[in-house]
């Protein structure tokens, strides 16, 4: 297939979402440039061949869910649940994305070039997100496994009933949640970071800056002494 | 203590009368709480007597009705679920099928006995919390995929395998509670699965991480039918709490079939404090979620799959009767693969129970190799074996249906109605929203 016959225009104020996917999930190769997405849900969901998708505008829920290989970019902002479930590939937002950034992922990088909303994370299995601005409240909640790098500041009970995912925080955090505790950043964890920053194309914050948050796993098996830790 | 009685000797213990506030099982739990210190944690599902298909009868036809031969004359059984927007509906040779139970609390030889013994009798199996297993989807012809809160195992290459999806809301056991499998059952495969290291206890969450309400959901369901590109019919099921309203909503939400789960219905793992006392029975939700599809006009468009308590072709007639599309069995099934067997009765007393009475699923101790992920124990379960018995079980279940149902001079087992059922209790008639047998009254009709 050639580079002319690959590049695909859809404008979604003219063709549905139901047929944009169709041709996505039809599709093993190709670049679709996607022009009046405004804010319908589900854009660019169950992807499952190395596509380039570029979003010119809003995006709705679930943009890019389940995403498998392919290269999902928002140059707008993203609703509710951006790449929720993602197995693999790449997801973009370059402006703010709403709740449940990522939740449940797999594996995979998004990146949110603003900020994500509450629950960024939330229960990640193995995704790496990274987040130029800043998260909110119970953002990392159950969080599983993966690694969650916000530059900016965390809201209220980051990372509560945390497993083994890593986070990564550069500002503030609001407050811990259940079970989630401060650690010490090691060179490795430096070396995480800016890796991870390198993925995400962020070449102006400095990763020794950030601070290392994990699991006390205190709660890892349930004692009754810490029934008080949940409330 | 015996006691004296008018100046006579009593038979022994006839002096003794138990409490019935304090009774010798209320006795026990006290005692076991002022030892431990904590909530008993169980299997199963309410053992409270409550209301039940038991409470109704069926009024088999005389003169006023017409009834089928028997033997001969045809009383079709067939069922399909998701007939409203999915492009390919599951097709079910039986109303009865098996409920999601999840490898993790199952062991893998049980999931397949349960998908070969379903497959055998041409009905659906479904998966549970920690996702589909290979052998899983290969023993099951007709495979239901749920997608819960913990979204454990959740893949899409799985949903697109899948004959259908089941969004998880709740269940009848605990509607409103998240689940926890113990760390002792989290073999390296169960651990695998879910993304978890191996040997801690698991919690499983009680809400979806990605929408909250029925708006959500609505939002939810159209993305699941973007990925399997509007092929698979989506369940929803709930636990039976306020059936009229959640009904309601999950039609408007767009599902394709509502799974309703009875306060009877089993769970791998829970308080028994939530077992026993959160939830309505089966009986008294089965009418209000029938009332709130005819209100909107989607009684048996939009199928109704009820559970919770299904033992028998009664049960199941009586269900159907009341306007569900078919049942689905979890308990029952187990116990038809050797769950609670006689011959287990020694072991199960060496864990503190017997056969017949054994629930502590969570504990992963079955002697039966069921509710384990012990390799050892969960050899010990033959799934050729457990499946045959499953397709017994299930075909027994299909011809006693048949039975009342051509007694009722019905062709085809979903043309039962509640005209056809009375009550035997004032309570039963209430609930079902059927007269008391030898009465025209249904209580709380009419004013009355």
């Amino acid at each position: 297939m050639s580079a002319i016959e690959s590049l695909h225009d859809t404008d979604l104020a003219q063709t549905s979402v139901r047929e944009l996917n169709q041709a996505l999930h039809a599709a093993s190769a190709g670049r679709w440039q996607v022009a009046n997405p405004g804010g319908r849900h589900a854009i660019a969901a169950g992807l499952t061949a190395p596509l380039e998708v570029e979003i010119d505008g809003h995006a709705g829920y679930y943009c890019a869910g389940m995403n498998q290989l392919a290269t999902v970019r928002v140059h707008g902002n993203a609703g509710v649940g951006v790449a929720e479930n993602m197995m693999s590939g790449r997801v973009e937002v370059d402006g703010d994305a709403s709740q449940s950034a990522g939740a449940t992922a797999h594996g995979g990088l998004l990146v949110v070039h603003g900020n994500a909303s509450a629950r960024c994370g939330i229960s990640m299995k193995g995704v790496d997100i990274v987040v130029r601005g800043s998260v909110g409240h119970l953002s990392a909640f159950m969080a599983q496994t993966g690694r969650l790098v916000v530059c900016g500041d965390a809201g209220d009970s980051l990372g509560d009933s945390l497993y083994e995912a890593r986070l990564y925080v550069r500002g503030s955090v609001a407050s811990l949640g259940a079970d989630c505790v401060e650690k010490d950043l090691r060179e490795e964890h430096v070396t995480e970071i800016a890796a991870l920053l390198t993925a995400a194309g962020i070449d102006d914050v400095d990763p020794a800056t950030f601070r290392r948050y994990g699991s006390a796993r205190r709660l890892y098996t349930f004692d009754v002494d810490d029934a008080g830790s949940f409330a | 203590m015996s006691s004296s009685n008018g100046g006579g000797t009593s038979a022994p213990g006839w002096g003794l009368r138990e409490s019935a506030t304090f009774d010798r099982a209320t006795i026990a739990e006290i005692q076991r709480a002022a030892r431990e210190g904590i909530y008993d944690i169980r299997g199963g599902g309410a053992k409270r007597k409550v209301p039940h298909f038991d409470d109704l009868l069926l009024l088999g036809a005389s003169i006023s009705r017409y009834p089928l031969e028997g033997y001969r004359e045809r009383c079709a059984t067939d069922v399909v679920l998701g007939t409203r927007f999915a492009s390919k509906p599951v097709k079910l040779e039986i109303p009865i099928t098996i409920a999601g139970m999840s490898f993790g609390a199952l062991s893998a030889q049980a999931k397949e006995a349960l998908g070969r013994g379903a497959t055998a009798m041409g009905t659906s199996t479904t998966t549970g919390d920690g996702g589909m297993t290979p052998e899983e989807r290969e023993s099951s012809k007709i495979l239901v995929y749920q997608l819960l809160p913990s979204r454990y195992g959740m893949n899409p290459d799985d949903l697109r395998r899948a004959d259908a999806i089941e969004i998880v809301i709740g269940q009848g056991a605990k509607p409103g509670g998240g689940g926890m499998l113990l760390g002792q059952k989290i073999s390296d495969r169960v651990a695998e699965m879910r993304n978890l290291p191996q040997g801690i206890d698991q919690r499983s969450a009680c809400r979806h991480p990605d929408w909250t309400g029925p708006d959500d959901l609505e939002i939810k369901i159209e993305e699941l039918r973007e990925i399997t590109d509007g092929e698979k019919p989506i369940f929803v099921k709930v636990g039976a709490s306020r059936p009229y309203y959640d009904i309601a909503l999950a039609v408007k939400s767009g599902a394709d079939v509502i799974v309703l789960d009875g306060m009877q219905g089993g769970t791998a793992a829970t308080q028994d404090v939530f077992i026993e006392h959160v939830g309505i029975p089966t009986l008294a939700a089965i009418p209000q979620a029938v009332e709130a599809l005819q209100e909107l006009g989607m009684h048996r468009k939009v199928q109704l799959v009820v559970s919770g308590g299904i033992r028998s072709g009664a049960d199941v007639a009586k269900a159907l009767a009341l306007g569900a599309d078919a049942v689905s069995i979890g308990t029952g099934a187990l116990i038809a693969i050797g769950d609670n067997a006689p011959a287990l009765d020694e072991e199960y007393r060496a864990l503190g129970s017997a056969a017949g009475f054994y629930d502590d699923w969570h504990e992963g101790r079955d002697p039966a190799g069921i509710l384990t992920q012990d390799p050892e124990l969960a050899s010990r379960l033959d799934p050729e074996l457990g499946g045959r018995r499953l397709a017994n079980y299930l075909r027994t279940m299909v011809l006693e249906t048949q039975t009342l149902a051509r007694a009722c001079g019905k062709s085809h087992v979903h043309n039962l109605e509640p005209e056809d059922l009375v009550a035997l209790t004032i309570e039963a008639a209430a609930m079902a929203r059927v007269p008391l047998a030898g009465t025209s009254w249904i209580p709380g009709r009419n004013g009355l």
